[in-house]
């Protein structure tokens, strides 16, 4: 059973039995909100007219050195993507900060790794609020 | 043709300390390339290579190096490298040189 | 100086804890060591050859007293009584214990310094010119902009896990001492039309087994544009990087292949975007950075006393003539402190020595210390009263040598000494170099020539840039030495030339002399240059000289 992580801890996966569509299957039309699955090489520039029909993204970690789905995150939420947005894959808890600030609201992790490292281990990450040098450019300009 | 297996030991990092370890016989580890076993059959090497190999709590990046019998009968490395992983920096009397005696054959 | 705020303190101590942890991790399995690799190199930790090694940031080269200090104590209490100052203002302790470092990330905190980024595949320890803020050709003093840049790029979320290193060197004067054009980005200070400064932006440089000279991708960028159009650059390069082969994962690559015109446009694109986040940002935070670095009171100090040593002594002349530069203030000289001594291993300072220059630098530099790409230390403020004081004292510590730009004022990566890459050595061979030209007292004679030695083709050495590069290789399990020719690390950047096959270490040290025997036979006077020689005449005479039996056999 996978587990989200969010900053309050660990979560039973809401989604585990919802549809996620690749992006050319969303692309050829739907008709209800659906779920969405990328992969980190997927172009999200012409994604933004079909917010509308998205319920949540899930962006694929294919191993946890692959920074890809990091800025992939950035670019959804700079094309003004406001919904739910996780990521899957392979994800260690030392990434939680930079997932969290690259836009992610959650990661999602599977039973292995939840054993081997357990919710306490997450949540030391989740104070990534206070330790930002990029807020804190942002912030003392 | 498969390239003729040439005798090996198994060497690698420990993981706290962070110097050059060997395998032993006995299945222990020492700081000295004389004292490690010498592999003569590959499938022997490979199997006790993949068996340390689970054990990541002692060590770092293990492998398989060339050796070959000196005259006294003990294993010597092939290959410079391992020659200076044996014995430490040519530049100061650092390393196993200093602290196991072994010197470098210079 | 920059000056920690306490965002600074906190954000180090908190990440000194975060690695104390992530040691316990790695030790109770929660990490694996592919996992946990990452992590350690991310501060600065390596797995060498003989032990682990910790290369600790001096951000842009600047250091004060009390910083040299501790790095002096550092090595006493955690290493063996030295340290190796690296080619990208880094310092190397080369025998740490695992469970200490965060102890010695710890004693780095307290003098707020850090490893962070010295390693991995994230944007790297940004390094500038070693004159900063003393040089006379300066525009302007790169380490506000190298300080921005700093805490921009430190933990930046997105950059973490790029497809490989990515390095970035400022400058800010027309003379290049940055190395600027071998960075995955180079930045240059320029005047714009109106007399207003601005960037340079070049991008696609790099060493290592494709050597390559960076391009430039925007000839002027106004100061307020630079984060934005650093991230439009990473995040490009993040994507879109390769990242199936480690050898082809430099951004050099990918401009190589995507074109420098297409890729511009991708970058331009994503900083349109991005420009909107930083309204005015990099304004303000610059100009509240210039104060830091604002130059120390200079005062008017009588220098007759310099006058009169130099005529009295030879020693001090020699050393005057070879190790100091123009400062901006005609009182002042840069002094640099060789750390190549004759048969020394180039970049290496012990703690006492490291003491010495801390006292030095407090007692008569303006307590400013700097670190150069070429592993040797500068004070770059001393008023020239106090040069006879200060060559005596570095005199009785074994650092007054008078080498600097001269053949013995050698670059050497650490090689397979230490190196777990290496696949050769490189520090015996700049050993030998310097002691056999010494024997043949020739160093004054040749002049100003630069030779750079890595022991593997990752080019930590910048052998390409040498004027002669030395690449340790392995060949058939026996170490051998390729010669390149004509290299150029400056604003004349140039990679240096293959003139033929490479040889044993016994050959290497005959066939350098036979080089510039030939050199100083073809040369148009004392005054012509090696560079400016082989420019002049190609490599021909140089070939000839290196392989006389192929020549003889041509003939
Ligand atoms: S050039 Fe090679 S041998 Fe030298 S330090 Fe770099 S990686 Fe190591």
């Amino acid at each position: 059973m996978n587990r989200i992580v969010r900053d309050d801890g660990f979560h039973p996966d809401d989604l585990e039995h919802g549809e996620f569509l690749t992006l050319e299957r969303l692309e050829a039309g739907v008709e209800a909100p659906v779920l969405l699955q990328l992969e980190p090489d997927a172009d999200p520039s012409d994604l933004p007219r079909h917010f509308a029909w998205i319920s949540g993204i899930r962006i694929h970690f294919p191993n946890f050195t692959d920074g890809r789905g990091f800025s992939l995150a950035a670019r959804l939420r700079q094309l003004g993507y406001g919904g739910r947005l996780g990521a899957f894959g392979h994800l260690i808890a030392d990434q939680y900060s930079q997932a969290r600030r690259s836009g992610f609201d959650e990661v999602v992790i599977n039973e292995l790794m939840a054993a081997r490292q357990p919710e306490s281990q997450w949540l030391a990450k989740s104070g990534w609020r206070q330790r930002s040098y990029q807020a804190h450019i942002l912030r003392s300009a | 043709m498969a390239r003729r297996f040439t005798p090996k030991i198994i060497t690698t990092n420990d993981l706290l300390e962070g110097d050059v370890i060997y395998l032993t016989a006995d299945g222990s580890w020492t700081r000295r390339f004389s004292d490690a076993k010498l592999f003569l059959e590959q499938a022997e090497a490979e199997a006790a290579l993949a068996r340390i190999e689970t054990r990541q709590d002692i060590h770092v990046g293990a492998y398989l190096a060339d050796a070959e019998t000196g005259i006294d009968g003990r294993p010597q490395p092939v290959h410079f490298r391992e020659q200076f992983r044996a014995t430490g920096p040519s530049n100061y009397f650092h390393g196993k040189q200093a602290e196991t005696g072994d010197v470098q054959v210079q | 100086m920059y000056r920690y705020s306490e965002f600074d303190d906190a954000f180090v101590r908190a990440r000194v804890a975060e690695f104390r942890d992530q040691v316990n991790r790695r030790i109770n399995g929660s990490l694996t060591e592919e996992e946990f690799k990452p992590l350690r190199l991310k501060n600065g930790l390596y797995l060498q050859l003989h032990a682990y090694m910790l290369r600790v940031a001096i951000p842009y080269g600047t250091l004060d007293s009390r910083q040299m200090h501790q790095l002096a104590h550092i090595a006493e209490v955690w290493d063996k009584g030295y340290g190796h100052f690296t080619t990208r203002q880094n310092i190397q302790f080369n025998w740490p214990k695992l469970a200490d470092v965060p102890d010695m990330l710890e004693a780095l905190a307290d003098v707020s310094m850090h490893a962070i980024q010295t390693s991995g595949n994230c944007i790297r320890n940004v390094t500038a010119d070693h004159f900063a803020g003393a040089a006379d050709d300066e525009i302007e003093d790169p380490r506000p902009t190298a300080e921005l840049l700093r805490q921009w790029s430190t933990d930046h979320p997105e950059f973490q896990y790029l497809p490989r290193k990515f390095k970035i060197a400022v400058s800010g004067s027309p003379n290049d001492r940055a190395v600027t054009r071998a960075h995955d980005i180079g930045i240059r200070a320029v005047r714009g039309k109106g007399d207003e400064t601005g960037y340079e932006i070049l991008v696609g440089g790099g060493l290592g087994r494709t050597p390559m000279i960076g391009k430039v991708i925007r000839s002027f960028l106004p100061k307020d544009d630079l984060l934005p159009y650093m991230e439009a650059i990473l995040r490009v390069y993040n994507l879109s990087g390769r990242r199936d082969n480690k050898y082809k994962a430099r951004i050099k690559i990918l401009v190589h292949e995507t074109g420098l015109d297409e890729l511009k446009d991708q970058i331009e694109t994503e900083f349109t975007a991005r420009r909107r986040v930083f309204p005015g940002v990099n304004q303000r935070l610059l100009e509240s950075l210039n104060a830091h670095f604002a130059p120390p009171e200079f005062v008017d100090a009588e220098s007759s006393e310099y006058e009169l040593r130099r005529t009295r002594d030879p020693l001090f002349r020699t050393w005057c003539d070879t190790n100091l530069n123009r400062h901006r203030d005609p009182n002042l000289a840069i002094v640099t402190i060789s750390l190549k001594p004759v048969a020394g291993t180039p970049g290496d300072a012990t703690a006492d020595q490291m003491r010495t220059i801390a006292d030095l630098a407090k007692s008569f530099a303006h307590d400013e210390i700097r670190v150069s790409h070429e592993q040797n230390i500068i004070l770059p403020h001393v008023p020239k009263a106090f040069l006879p004081r200060i060559h005596d004292r570095l005199k009785r510590s074994g650092l007054a040598t008078a080498n600097i730009g001269l053949i013995s004022d050698i670059i050497a990566c650490p090689g397979m000494d230490y190196c777990a890459l290496a696949t050769a050595r490189s520090i015996p061979i700049a050993q030998e170099i310097s002691q056999r030209f010494d024997e043949l007292r020739l160093e004054r004679k040749i002049g100003p020539l630069k030779i750079k030695i890595s022991g593997c083709i990752n080019a930590c050495g910048h052998h390409h840039v040498g004027h002669i590069g030395i690449l340790g290789l392995d060949r058939a399990g026996v170490e051998n030495y390729q010669i390149t020719l004509g290299g150029d690390a400056t604003e004349t950047a140039a990679i240096g030339k293959r003139p033929g096959p490479g040889f044993s270490a016994e050959e290497l040290i005959p066939a350098l002399e036979r080089l510039l025997d030939a050199y100083l036979t073809i040369r148009l006077s004392g005054n012509e240059t090696f560079l400016q020689c082989y420019r002049r005449l190609g490599d021909q005479p140089f070939k000839t000289a290196l392989y006389p039996d192929s020549a003889r056999k041509a003939a």
